[in-house]
């Protein structure tokens, strides 16, 4: 994962509560088990008249002009609820969408955009508004500015707003560590807890590889 | 110290811990072919191992066909490319794959219980958002994503910030011909769908207590609508009966061994939670939803609001949107609204009791014409006890498909579908926009008025059909 550095990119704004993963990119258009090739798929059913590629839809703001380009993604409450699919974060990120902007995110998808190097800052609904209502009047030339390190959104003109990020994901987002790599560090740490826990809960770990017929046994398991 | 049944499962997983999050060791590890196939084959392409193959499970549920006589290879392209990964994939890692034609095969969180795979007091992930069915067993059972999925796969751990702790106090007797899934859709109507937003939810109280296995496994379902991290239920004797003896639960001495520590996991008396909410079972009607998201959910036989102050945690945009998605004015009456569409199953409700209460409403009865009605068993094992009751025979007869297991049309994936705009009345866990199809209009409530209101042709009250 890349280390996210500090970025000045056009911002959408898209003040909807509740934008579920299922509005991000519908499981139509998850047609490749793959993380890339998603971004066609992303807000499908907002974008395309009928759902066809080929029509895009004039009111949908991703198609306007204005908002070519945009790195910056301003939302709602709860944004990222619904199914846990990271193709979701992985759509958002190939389009080109580096920080997402919203009072609150669903925790599954929160997470997920951590580790896709992508920053879900949280701000106020009113604060959110004030910013999308300054980049609405001109959003190719009202850019934010956002410094992950300082936790700041800004304007050229020196207005700024605080956001807030758990100190971990910052960090992670910051390094662009690799969260694997990481815990195989502690490997051997590992290793003993889990030598450890098997005698005491030796009934977890009692796997049975062959198990006993479920098929014959189902029916009288009434 | 007295602790929270949350607190005793993280505290026993737990390698390290720090104000950031602790590293928990995970017991068992779910994969499905949407989610699961992925993670594995970018493992696989990092030149990494999954660390202990014997304790994860994969199954074949989200793209499969589920039309009677379907084959290995049956359904669209794009699932035969989804199923052929996993294959390939838990094959070359040793990973138990319940396929196609495997007689265990079904829906992951129907058929982890059902095999004795979640097990009380274990740590259990999924990239799948419902994996918090499962607390229901007692497990800290929580959804991931696929790249935390791999590093689950990896290292047997995830590191996870702790969740707050809260209590829903469930009191009181549920009056006849309520269901967990009303009381569900009453939990989330109060309080909003981010209403238990990160916190590990410990479902508590005597009508919980008294609700059977399916049904905590319903409620602990419905908990994702609720932005819970994870939903939890002390396990008890019922929890114990129902694990005794499947297929992959502790045997002989180990047995006793385990539930002497189960009995351990309530959460202790004096046992404080960061937050608690309060639920007067008697006062739940059956619910059905108006909207495009759990929240926006109504008594059966109440009213969209008639304006958006009046649909508790929603603004003006989000009301006025969900209106126009679902053809619906301010006011309108839930009751008599004509249905084009009817669906039982997902694994919110498509167990052996919703199928029984289902098929007790639809006994003697046709399907209104006009209606297209569905019943997806959530198992291989769930279809099969189903016919050993006559019960696909009672649904057949009453006019339902009567499908093989699968999360079928619980959403639309390119295949299956409900048409743009028909009206659909659905056990499943979700009514975002598009979910059963482009367009389409899904309203939630229970197996019973999913069945009552096939019968009618328009959302139906079923205790008017049960008296």
């Amino acid at each position: 994962m890349q280390p996210f550095l500090p970025l000045t990119a056009v911002a959408l704004p898209l003040l909807r509560d509740n934008i579920d993963t299922d509005t991000l990119i519908p499981s139509r258009e998850i047609t490749a088990v793959s993380k890339t090739g998603l971004a066609p798929g992303l807000f499908a059913g907002w974008r395309y008249l009928g759902g066809d590629h080929a029509k895009p839809d004039p009111a949908f703001e991703l198609n306007q002009s204005a908002y070519r380009g945009a790195q910056v993604l301003l939302a709602g409450e709860n944004f990222g609820c619904g199914s846990s699919r990271e193709q979701a974060v992985w759509a958002l990120a190939e389009y080109g969408f580096r920080v997402l902007a919203a009072p609150s995110f669903n925790p599954i998808f929160y997470r997920n955009c951590v580790r896709n190097g992508i920053v879900p800052a949280m701000l106020p609904a009113n604060q959110i508004a004030e910013i999308a209502r300054w980049v609405a009047a001109d959003p190719q030339r009202n850019r934010l500015s956002v410094d992950l390190r300082a936790r700041r959104i800004g304007t050229p003109d020196h207005r700024s707003w605080q956001f807030t990020i758990p100190d971990e994901s910052r960090d992670f987002l910051l390094r662009g560590v690799d969260a694997i790599d990481e815990t195989l560090k502690l490997r051997d740490r590992i290793a003993e807890f889990r030598a450890a826990d098997q005698l005491r809960r030796p009934w977890a770990y009692e796997i049975d590889t062959a198990p006993r017929d479920a098929v014959q046994s189902d029916v009288d398991m009434l | 110290m007295a602790a929270t049944l949350f607190e005793k499962i993280w505290i026993a997983h737990r390698i390290e811990e720090d104000a950031a999050g602790a590293l928990i060791l995970i017991d068992r590890i779910l994969l499905h072919e949407r989610t699961g196939g992925v993670a594995l084959q970018s493992l696989a392409a990092a030149g990494r191992r999954v660390a202990a193959p014997q304790q994860v499970f994969a199954t074949i549920d989200h793209v499969v066909d589920t039309r009677p006589g379907r084959s290995q290879r049956s359904g669209t392209a794009l699932a035969a490319r989804f199923m052929e990964v996993t294959r390939r994939e838990t094959a070359a890692a040793g990973i138990q794959l319940f396929d196609v034609d495997d007689p265990r095969q079904g829906i992951v969180h129907v058929i982890s219980p059902e095999l004795g795979i979640v097990l009380p007091g274990l740590t259990l992930v999924c990239p799948d958002s419902h994996t918090g069915t499962q607390g229901a067993l007692g497990a800290l059972a929580w959804g991931i994503g696929s790249t935390e999925a791999e590093h689950a796969l990896a290292t047997q751990t995830l590191r996870v910030p702790r969740p707050q702790t809260m209590r829903v106090l469930i009191d009181g007797t549920l009056p006849a011909g309520v269901t967990p899934k009303d009381l569900a859709l009453h939990l989330i109507a109060a309080h909003g769908a981010s209403g238990g937003k990160g916190f590990a939810v410990e479902f508590a109280g005597c009508t919980v207590s008294a609700l059977d296995m399916e049904g905590r496994m319903t409620l602990c379902n419905m908990a994702t609508e609720f932005s819970a991290f994870a939903a939890i239920i002390a396990p008890d004797d019922k929890t114990f009966a129902y694990v005794h003896g499947r297929a992959y639960a502790p045997g002989g001495a180990s047995w006793d061994r385990a539930v002497r520590d189960w009995i351990e996991l309530a959460s202790d008396p004096s046992a404080r939670f960061d937050a608690e909410l309060r639920i007067d079972a008697t006062v739940v009607q059956p619910m059905v939803t108006w909207g495009t998201n759990p929240q926006q959910a109504v008594a059966i036989d109440g009213r969209v609001p008639a304006h958006w102050h009046g649909s508790q945690h929603d603004n003006p945009e989000s009301y006025d949107r969900a209106l126009a998605y679902m053809g619906l004015k301010p006011g309108a009456s839930l009751l008599g609204l004509p249905i084009e569409g009817a669906f039982i199953g997902a694994c919110t409700n498509s167990r052996l009791s919703d199928l029984r209460r289902a098929a007790a409403v639809l006994a003697g009865r046709r399907v209104a014409p006009g209606v297209r009605a569905i019943c997806v068993p959530g198992s291989s094992t769930v279809k099969r006890q189903a016919e050993a009751e006559g019960i696909d025979k009672i649904l057949i007869a009453a006019g339902f498909e009567w499908r093989e297991s699968g999360c079928s049309m619980c959403f639309y994936a390119g295949g299956e579908r409900f048409g743009a705009r028909e009206r659909v009345i659905s056990s499943t866990n979700r009514n975002f926009e598009g979910r059963q199809g482009p367009e389409a209009r899904t309203h939630l409530a229970s197996p019973e008025t999913v069945a009552a209101s096939a019968i009618a042709g328009h959302i139906a009250d079923a205790r008017t059909l049960l008296d």
